[in-house]
């Protein structure tokens, strides 16, 4: 089998979403395992397998798992985090629809290792018809008391319940998801106390991505060891690479980490649409750094790989922008939905991020200057590193990147010259 | 003034969360269900029914985008025109639909049914543009299937 064809999280099984489908495919095979082995066993497998977190920031899942306490004095809680806002990111939403069971399996197995008592899956709002499939899934687990009490008669329950968002970004960061949970408008809060000390209501809690926990069950299956040999072994395993922008085939596709970044463009979604060239491309998530055309060569898609070219594989979610794309107004978009979405808690992003917005709104006006180039700079690094949590960073590190890459575009606009979009060949070159 | 199946939930949710203060969010959801917006009348109520401060529901609701607080039309357009929607063309499709529902942004239509905002990412980028219309979700639009939408609703 090509590695390129293992499928972990999607595999090409129809009605998979049904649960005597996902039984007849070796569905909660991986919960009746763990049942055999310690709770400890189970984080080892799962630090043997390297898994990193698939939220954005790619914390390694096992030693996560092992701060929780173990003494059960206070209830202990497991937040599935498919608040999936990050702009270029749609990848939760897949499983909720085709493979809803085996993220249950995921929840089951960390509650399991963690001797959690509840797990709160916190949903986006928009995403009301994947909350209702998730649902109902939940329920026929609850049926087969895969969930609830004396789970498959051992000595163990736990229950499952999902909580729906209402619309905020931030609500994707862990302690403001906690927040929401809890009631309350969702503000991040300060760290430490991390979650495993103090997370919901105060108690011992652990966040994953709803992709992380989708991840577990066949590593129980299979092993730490199958999961670690897959893609990098440095950020091993399948991801859910979501491409979207100017492609011929945008979507969702499971393949292990280290598929080249260009195989991912011009191989499995079908190259730049209407034949056009590439200009750049937001790698992970709109809240990375960006590429351009020509920085492309080699790049892998894993934590290691586009750090050394520059940039951060976030979410995975990769956005494409053709030759003709207007950056400043891209840009523009995006730093408005970070000041739409900060959530006011801390000035420099509050207000940096509506002072950013009002400098590039005038060089989209024209009254841009050259020294608002500098300004924009000065703002963004200013934000950066500055607030309680990453969304200034987030909001910050595209204007950076695009400001150093894309400075000549400011200036043109600054000088009021037109901006020649298809790459021309400078006169004074000679052809040999 | 939520309806009795709703207050049912209310019960069987107290039992998921250690306090009501949790309960915020799924009541303001059921209020916004049943009414399609959430009033500063409701506010209160709910407030009494969990036994909260008004503040507090009020602060929350207002902290959340997705609670109406004021009426919206029958149908709710919702137009994704961040960025893997902008990249293809979302900007037009929200011009076209002001234009032949002949309604501003964030205001009713005259006859109450549809009302059209701009909003941040859907979660659809692989199958930009979108929008959402009440709870549905509508993906790879263009002008002529947008309008075949519209002509649908009822």
């Amino acid at each position: 089998m090509s590695e390129s064809t293992i499928k972990i999280l999607l595999p090409e099984i129809l009605n998979l979403h049904r649960l005597e489908i996902y039984q007849q495919h070796n569905g909660y095979a991986a919960l009746r395992k763990i049942f055999e082995m310690k709770p400890d066993e189970v984080i080892d497998e799962v630090k043997k397998s390297g898994l990193r977190g698939r939220g954005g920031a790619a914390f390694p899942t096992g030693l996560k798992w092992s701060f929780m306490p173990k003494s059960n004095e206070k209830p202990k809680y497991l937040c599935a985090n498919g608040d999936e806002g990050e702009p270029g990111t749609f990848k939760d939403r897949q499983i909720f629809e085709f493979n809803p069971h085996l993220f249950i399996e995921g929840c089951l197995i960390a509650s399991y290792a963690m001797g959690i008592n509840a797990t709160y899956v916190y949903i986006r709002g928009e995403y009301k018809k994947w909350i209702d499939i998730l649902q109902q899934a939940i329920d026929e687990a609850y049926d087969k008391n895969y969930i609830g009490k004396n789970i498959l008669g051992k000595n163990y329950s736990t229950d499952i319940y999902i909580h729906r968002g209402a619309g905020a970004y931030i609500c994707g960061e862990e302690s403001s998801l906690m927040n929401s949970i809890e009631g309350e408008r969702g503000y991040p809060r300060v760290k430490p106390p991390f979650p495993a000390q103090s997370g919901l209501w105060g108690n011992p809690t652990n966040v994953n991505n709803i992709e992380t926990l989708s991840c577990i069950p066949s590593i129980i299956l299979n092993g730490g060891e199958w999961f670690s040999k897959i893609g990098d072994s440095r950020h091993p395993g399948t991801i859910l690479f979501g491409i979207s922008g100017h492609v011929n085939k945008p979507g969702v596709y499971e393949l292990p980490t280290s598929v080249l970044l260009t195989d991912l463009i011009y191989k499995f979604s079908g190259g730049i649409k209407d034949g056009k060239k590439l200009k750049a491309v937001i790698p992970g998530g709109s809240s990375v750094p960006w590429l351009l055309s020509d920085e492309l060569d080699g790049v892998r898609m894993d934590l290691e790989s586009l750090k050394a070219a520059g940039s951060a594989i976030g979410t995975g979610g990769v956005i494409v922008l053709d030759e003709d794309t207007d950056v400043l107004k891209v840009l523009k978009r995006l730093v408005h939905f970070y000041h739409h979405e900060s959530c006011g808690q801390c000035t420099p992003c509050r207000e940096g991020c509506g002072w950013m917005e009002k400098i590039l709104e005038r060089f989209l006006n024209g009254n841009g200057t050259m020294s608002d180039v500098d300004l924009l700079l000065d703002v963004a690094n200013n934000i950066e590193g500055n607030t309680v949590c990453a969304l200034g960073d987030a909001a910050a590190w595209p204007v950076q990147s695009v400001i150093k890459k894309f400075r000549n575009e400011f200036e043109k606009r600054a000088r009021k010259e037109p901006i020649q979009r298809q790459p021309v060949k400078a006169p004074h070159v000679v052809e040999v | 003034m939520l309806t009795e199946e709703n207050l049912k939930k209310v019960e069987t949710l107290k039992g998921r969360y250690p306090n009501t203060k949790s309960l915020t969010l799924p009541a303001l959801w059921m209020a916004q269900e049943q009414f399609g917006w959430v009033s500063e009348a409701f506010m209160k109520y709910i407030s009494v029914l969990l036994n909260i401060p008004y503040n507090h529901v009020y602060g929350v609701a207002s902290f959340y985008t997705m609670y109406n607080k004021k009426p919206v039309g029958k149908f709710h357009i919702q137009v994704c025109t961040n960025i893997s929607c902008q990249l293809l063309g979302s900007e037009k499709l929200v011009a076209h639909l002001c234009k032949k529902l002949d309604v501003s942004k964030g205001e009713i239509s005259k006859d109450g049914n549809f009302t059209i905002s701009e909003v941040e990412c859907l979660g659809s980028c692989g199958t930009a543009p979108a929008m959402q219309i009440n709870n549905d979700y509508f993906e790879n639009l263009t002008l002529e299937k947008i309008d075949d939408i519209i002509s649908k609703l009822k």
